[in-house]
């Protein structure tokens, strides 16, 4: 099997540590994990995104093709849309519906949410209030995490435990924090399921 | 659906055991600094630059544990030449640059390819094919072959530990700088590393004969004529390391991929209709041996290489091939731009999978100024002060975060070309003949390759006024700290002769905006030289460090 995962959204909304908790759970069930980063300019503000890519075997390529990936995993709509050539077939887009408006641009927000219930599969969470719900504002990509783990090959409890681990250092309440994150993504994630 | 796994994936048995003690998940940066921990190398020098940064970062924030004397530097070349100070008296040393930092350190790199190398010296460069935070995607390779020194070129993080481990031996083994060739999908990817055992590191003991480090025309011309001769015994290793690889195959097609080229190939060969006779080159001077028995008797061949076509014009040549090479030049793949699986699937003519577009036209996100950035107060100041003007201003920007001053809605500076750039073409400007001509740089970038323009303008007191953005950190690169305090740029700028009344140190403050930009105008209006340093913390540096405190007080880490 294998599981490539885009994850985006924009630059210092927490894609990295997403994708670095997502990586653990991958590898510590087995899989072979490849994940790519973006660092250096483009984390000021702009689109960020993420390569994430897990295999029980040997992953190839450091990038995901188009039209290959299994999961598109956004903290922000319209980043969700941006990466959707990337999308397989049967792919699922998870993403949040906050959006993040630091462009003149930004396109009319029912706009966006239409074109995301248009996709095939996709689960969308409004994870800002959730995430203040949990206690920071800053964990709306521990929500989304929680919204996408139904949709994971992982046990449940191996992400928890991911998400536990990668905030430890910081001390008990931020990882109490960001399990309460955790389950109320997972919870909206599965109301919001279609 | 009902709830669990996603349909398309084999479901994998939730009693898998999970694996204990895991080998580390390493960026490929994180990979290189481990293997000069473990190589025994005793320094480490380098100066801030995506993708390369993390590299050296890991080693400063380690150093308390592993003893390594790892710093930043003002700038590639003095970094470059404190690596080649401790090779010297026997150390192993590492120092690390993006690409474009190469070319500042071009001096000493070309020319300690002469020199007897004596402790081991490895150059670790990154380059960003694609240019995803670089000014342009030149190849080291090429660089690396022009100074006539050994290249490696890892494939995966695993392979960048290795080959760095390797790479001060080899450079010890041929006396010869070695350059470890990175790019950016290696630099930022991460994948599971596993370490071999730290040796010891070699005592410091002075090189035997200085002639041999003493580039005079007599010993140069000895030492270069003893590097040419090298050349076939670097070749006969080359062919013969692990790094580079033949698999044989019948039929009429072959592939030769580098560095991480070898992964794009891997994702597409259970689709090729079968296996074509491969060539893997993760090593340099070009193992031209293998390359022609890979191509004997093959009707065509395919380069896939990340950056320039530089095995490729080696193939090709000027005159008609008996094999077709098919790469870069001959339009199969594009010339510019970092390789994609796409790109690859295409060359092999594979056909794509079907894509889903949004159906709405997606705005463009680029990177931007931190709301509230002091620089973003500079840029209003300085398009003030050029407000109303009968002759049209000349505003040489440089490099950092404030090169997003270019961008709307700042649109304030007028030039990006390398670093320091800004007061050297401020000053070419003015002599001929365009008023006012302003330079826009920040504190690291002044010091970094600032200071010498500047003299060349206080010596004929040139025309122009040069804005210098002091926020205390070189912040586009995460906040590394500038080579010298802020509190020395001042008596530094001072002591290279620009004129006290003209020389103004100031605070930049959202509500001191008109107070800059009526300053700035003064200065444009003096025909002669002017600094002015604004000074103001970069807010990301300070939220930083109050975070940081801030987790001290509560027992945890940041």
């Amino acid at each position: 099997m294998k599981l490539d995962v885009v994850l985006a959204g924009v630059g210092g909304q927490g894609v990295l540590t997403a994708a670095a908790i997502l990586a653990e759970a991958g590898r510590r069930h087995g899989l072979t994990v490849k994940q790519g980063e973006v660092h250096g300019m483009s984390q000021r503000g702009g689109a960020v995104n993420a390569n994430l890519r897990m295999a029980d075997a040997p992953v190839g390529s450091d990038l995901i093709a188009r039209g290959s990936a299994e999961m598109i995993l956004s903290l922000e709509p319209v980043e969700a849309l941006r990466w959707l050539p990337y999308l397989s077939a049967t792919g699922v887009v998870v993403t949040s519906s906050s959006p993040f408006r630091n462009i003149v641009d930004y396109p009319e927000l029912p706009d966006v949410l239409e074109a995301l219930a248009g996709l095939p599969r996709s689960v969308v969470v409004d994870a800002d209030p959730l995430a203040r719900e949990a206690g920071s504002g800053h964990a709306n990509n521990v929500v989304m995490l929680g919204a996408a783990s139904p949709l994971l090959p992982f046990p449940e409890e191996a992400l928890v435990g991911c998400v536990a681990d990668f905030f430890a250092a910081k001390g008990e309440k931020v990882v109490e924090l960001n399990l309460r994150a955790f389950a109320l993504g997972k919870a909206a994630g599965a109301a919001a399921h279609r | 659906m009902t709830q669990g796994v996603l349909p398309d994936l084999v479901p994998t048995p939730a009693t898998r055991p999970e694996r204990p003690g895991l080998p580390p998940l390493l960026l490929g940066d994180e990979a290189v600094a481990l293997a000069a921990v473990h190589a025994g190398a005793s320094a480490a020098y380098g100066y801030p630059g995506t993708p390369s940064t993390e590299i050296l970062e890991t080693l400063v924030r380690t150093a308390g544990e592993t003893g390594l004397t790892a710093h930043w530097c003002t700038n590639e070349k003095t970094a470059y030449e404190q690596a080649l100070g401790a090779s010297m008296v026997g150390a192993r040393v590492l120092v690390t640059m993006k690409h474009v930092g190469l070319n500042v350190a071009m001096d000493p790199f070309v020319n300690s390819a002469l020199v007897n190398i004596h402790g081991g010296l490895v150059v670790v460069v990154a380059d960003d094919p694609g240019m995803h935070s670089s000014q342009n995607e030149q190849d080291s390779r090429v660089l690396a072959d022009f100074a006539r020194v050994p290249c490696l070129e890892p494939a995966t993080q695993q392979e960048a530990y290795d080959m760095t481990r390797e790479a001060f031996a080899l450079s010890e083994r041929f006396r010869v700088p070695v350059l470890l060739r990175l790019v950016t999908r290696l630099c930022h990817g991460r994948a599971e590393v596993v370490a071999s055992d730290r040796e010891p590191r070699p005592e410091v003991r002075k090189f035997g004969d200085a002639r041999d480090w003493t580039l005079l025309p007599g010993n140069a011309r000895r030492l270069w004529q003893a590097l040419l001769d090298a050349q076939p015994e670097v070749a006969r290793w080359v062919e013969s390391s692990p790094w580079v690889s033949l698999t044989r195959a019948p039929g009429p097609s072959a592939v030769i991929t580098t560095g991480i080229a070898r992964n794009h190939l891997a994702e597409v060969l259970p689709e090729l209709p079968s296996r074509p006779a491969h060539l893997h080159v993760g090593a340099y001077p070009a193992p031209d041996a293998l390359l022609r028995e890979l191509l004997r008797g093959v009707e065509s061949v395919l380069v896939l290489e990340e950056g320039y076509p530089f095995l490729e014009r080696r193939l090709r040549g000027i005159l008609p091939t008996p094999v077709e090479v098919r790469g870069k030049e001959s339009g199969h793949l594009p010339l510019a731009g970092e390789l994609t699986p796409d790109a690859v699937r295409d060359a092999f003519g594979l056909p794509h999978p079907p894509e889903l577009t949004a159906g709405l036209r997606l705005p463009m996100r680029p990177p931007q100024l931190c709301q509230g950035c002091p620089h973003a107060d500079a840029f209003s100041a300085v398009r003030q002060a050029l407000q109303g003007l009968d002759t049209e201003p000349v505003v040489a920007g440089d490099i950092g975060c404030y090169t997003l001053g270019a961008l709307p809605p700042h649109s304030t500076l007028e030039s990006c070309v390398c670093m320091g750039a800004s007061i050297g073409m401020a000053k070419g400007a003015s002599d001929a003949g365009a008023r006012p001509a302003l330079a826009v740089i920040g504190d690291s970038t002044f010091l970094h390759s600032g200071l010498t323009p500047l003299i060349d303008a206080v010596a004929h007191d040139t025309d122009m006024t040069v804005l210098v953005l002091d926020n205390g950190t070189v912040a586009m690169t995460g906040q590394q700290p500038t080579a010298l305090p802020r509190s020395r740029l001042e008596p530094l700028i001072r002591g290279t002769g620009v004129h006290p009344d003209h020389l103004h140190v100031v605070r930049t403050h959202p509500r001191k905006v008109d107070e800059l930009a009526a300053l700035i105008r003064r200065e444009i209006d003096h025909p002669g030289l002017s600094v002015i340093v604004a000074t103001r913390e970069c807010l990301e540096a300070v939220r930083h460090e109050k975070k940081a405190a801030k987790a001290r007080a509560e027992g945890g880490e940041p």
